[in-house]
């Protein structure tokens, strides 16, 4: 659903009233007025949709006052875009997803209006494949240093020696436990899987998402994450299917469950089991032993995007360290890039959850573009929903 | 004979003026739904003969491979044929009393007042509504507040019941207005005929008021379960999307597998499935009320 962060900051009045005795003096400019006021943005809104300013009236170099950024929910500092505006005059629209799939089936559809959105490593070679993504211009991303970045998390962003996206952080796919009402300690995939059909009963979460999902179902019997063998997604089947009556939900958003003690464990993303932990200290977030997913989200720009300049902008300004800090102390997911990691408290470095312990990220795969496009799979999850 | 043709080619030129006048007031609405009902609907009836392309989406083919898949949905199919009218079902029974008060037995001067508190909700999207529900039945809401008289870890949300309360809650104004329509236009006198021939209170209520009402019943009923028919919001919120209905399998096949040819082979079905079932439910109707014609309000 777009959505603007801005929606709740409107101009005060005084500032309104200040600002307009500015324009009136000629202290500032027509442009800056309806910029720091926000009536440019309402005014270019409504001279593109009636059509009265045609987008290519934009010269070149002129970054608009207008883009779209397609991103992952709680992902941002909504302060970076505040200052992005501040400095550049563009107010940035947030939309905010719950898949990969679904960004990529609007990108598909063309017209998404985004002019930079964030996939997750295992799609980027496909949106390469379908010629929905830009080679990225690295003269306009002056700020991204790849000597700085470790290869691990970024090599997924790189086609034939092409660059097509740059990384936002990395992060892993455990669950998160309330040890308050799941005493018993844990640290792997099958337990998770025996808890929620014992203590846990009826209390516990998996993704709607297949990947995860089925892909941790694999690991109670040690296979693969990205397997697409036929017999080990049946036996995966099997046990999702004899789960499924004791799962509380089958949801990517269990933030909220998690938070009002409906549900005591879930399967969870770093981010997310960082931002549960901070506030109700009682959720831990647990890594399999198994093994499971680790994940790189990276900034790319679609071939279609109404506005590259701001987009390529707004990257750069993103690309920043002493920017990119903000974003990883208020999003709370690790940094791809040592510069930020330099940058970051000792006490985040130092969290577990955040930067787990080597032996812990070794046996994690990244996920793989046939398994995220596989129909084998989608039925299966279909099965596993519709039981 | 020239003087007869006169008036006759007169009345020719404004019947045609009438029929132009017509038209050119029926253009907007036949053009809205040429390009807003029709062509999309041409389309999915297209992409429902095509194939999945490898990496999600559609390639052009003609195959009936979607329609012949249409079993590995079936559970969902069969999970909204019984949603649709139970829902609908529940939605009537707690309706029925509250329409049968407004038209009969509310005073005067509150009726509009009440008609307004059952519209009003309506004007917040059902989204914020539904989500509303969540938080009320969630673990900080109502069995926060039973925690305090001693019963506790109770477990509301993602339940059928919360998926029950959150269809009746979301679609009972459709079904008060059409009964409360119908009851409203009852002729008082067929009453007071019924008792003053020894009907009992119980049989003049079946034998009249139910049956003189029941065009509107027909009509909040097939409004109701056309509605739950493509339902798929309230199942995941409430439900905790462990319930997997055909809106929910069309939701997942364009958004997550991204299996358009498939999906319209489903949302195809539905729609032939939809037509069939209404068809069967205003006969039914038609029937029980007399040979009166349903109009949907």
């Amino acid at each position: 659903m777009p959505k603007s962060y801005r929606d709740g900051l409107p101009i005060t009045p005084d500032k309104f009233v200040d600002q307009l005795m500015r324009l009136k003096r000629g202290s500032i400019s027509r442009r800056d007025f309806l910029g720091l006021t926000g009536l440019g943005v309402a005014t270019a809104v409504m001279a593109r949709e009636l059509g009265i300013m045609p987008t290519q009236a934009f010269a070149a170099e002129n970054l608009g006052d207008r883009m779209s950024i397609a991103t992952w929910p709680n992902y941002h500092d909504p302060q970076t875009f505040e200052n992005f505006k501040a400095d550049t005059g563009v107010a940035v629209e947030v939309n905010v997803f719950g898949s990969n799939e679904e960004m990529l089936a609007k990108l598909q559809a063309g017209g998404s209006g985004w002019s930079l959105f964030v996939p997750t490593n295992y799609t980027i070679s496909t949106y390469k494949k379908l010629g929905i993504i830009e080679a990225l211009d690295m003269a306009k991303l002056g700020n991204f240093d790849g000597k700085s970045e470790d290869s691990r998390f970024t090599a997924e962003g790189t086609i034939d020696g092409t660059i097509y996206a740059v990384p936002k952080n990395w992060g892993t796919t455990g669950f998160a436990v309330n040890t308050k009402k799941l005493t018993k300690p844990m640290s792997s995939w099958k337990e998770f899987w025996d808890t929620a059909m014992a203590e846990g009963d009826g209390r516990a979460m998996v993704h709607d998402y297949q990947l995860t999902t089925i892909g941790n179902a694999l690991k109670y019997h040690g296979y693969s994450f990205n397997s697409l063998k036929q017999d080990e997604l049946a036996k995966a089947e099997e046990l999702l299917l004899k789960v499924k009556p004791h799962l509380f939900a089958v949801s990517s958003d269990y933030q909220p469950g998690m938070r009002a003690g409906d549900a005591w464990m879930t399967m969870c993303w770093t981010n997310d089991g960082a931002q549960l932990h901070r506030d109700i200290p009682e959720i831990a977030y647990v890594l399999g032993k198994e093994g499971g997913e680790i994940w790189t989200d990276f900034y790319a720009i679609p071939k279609d995007a109404p506005n590259k300049p701001a987009g390529y902008a707004l990257l750069n300004y993103l690309m920043n360290p002493k920017v990119a800090v903000k974003e990883h102390l208020a999003n709370g997911a690790p940094s791809t890039d040592a510069r930020v990691n330099a940058l970051l408290p000792k006490e985040v470095l130092d969290n577990p959850i955040l930067y787990p312990a080597a032996d812990l990220l070794k046996p994690l795969e990244f996920g793989a573009a046939a398994t995220l496009t596989d129909p084998g799979r989608a039925e299966l999850m279909a099965r596993f929903k519709s039981a | 004979m020239s003087a007869g043709s006169q008036p006759a080619l007169s009345m020719r030129g404004s019947l045609f003026r009438k029929n132009f006048i017509t038209a050119l007031l029926l253009a907007p609405a036949a053009l809205w739904l040429v390009v807003f009902l029709v062509l999309p609907f041409v389309a999915i009836a297209i992409f429902s003969v095509g194939e999945r392309a490898p990496e999600g989406g559609y390639q052009a083919a003609l195959t009936f491979a979607q329609y012949a898949n249409l079993p590995a949905r079936a559970t969902a199919f069969w999970n909204t044929m019984v949603l649709a009218p139970a829902g609908a079902l529940a939605c009537l029974l707690v309706a029925y009393p509250v329409a049968y008060y407004l038209a009969l037995r509310a005073p005067d001067r509150w009726r509009l007042i009440l008609l307004a508190l059952i519209v009003i909700p309506f004007w917040t999207s059902l989204l914020m509504r539904t989500y509303a529900w969540m938080y009320i039945l969630g673990g900080r809401g109502i069995p926060a507040l039973l925690a305090y008289v001693g019963i506790e870890d109770l477990r509301l949300i993602n339940t059928p019941g919360a998926v029950l309360l959150g269809i009746v809650y979301g679609y009972l104004p459709l079904m008060i207005l059409p009964i409360y329509v119908s009851l409203e236009r009852l002729d008082r006198r067929l009453l007071e005929a019924s008792a003053d021939l020894g009907a009992t209170p119980l049989s003049t209520f079946l034998g009249v008021t139910l049956r003189l009402s029941l065009p509107g019943v027909m009509t909040g009923f097939s409004l109701v379960m056309i509605l739950l028919l493509g339902e798929y919001l309230i199942p995941t919120l409430l439900g905790g999307g462990k319930v997997f209905f055909i809106g929910n399998a069309l939701v997942d096949l364009f958004l997550q597998s991204r299996n358009w040819p498939f999906g319209s082979a489903i949302a195809i079905t539905l729609v032939l499935v939809s037509v069939v079932v209404l068809t069967v439910a205003n006969r039914i109707s038609t029937r029980l009320s007399g040979a009166r014609r349903v109009d949907l309000i």
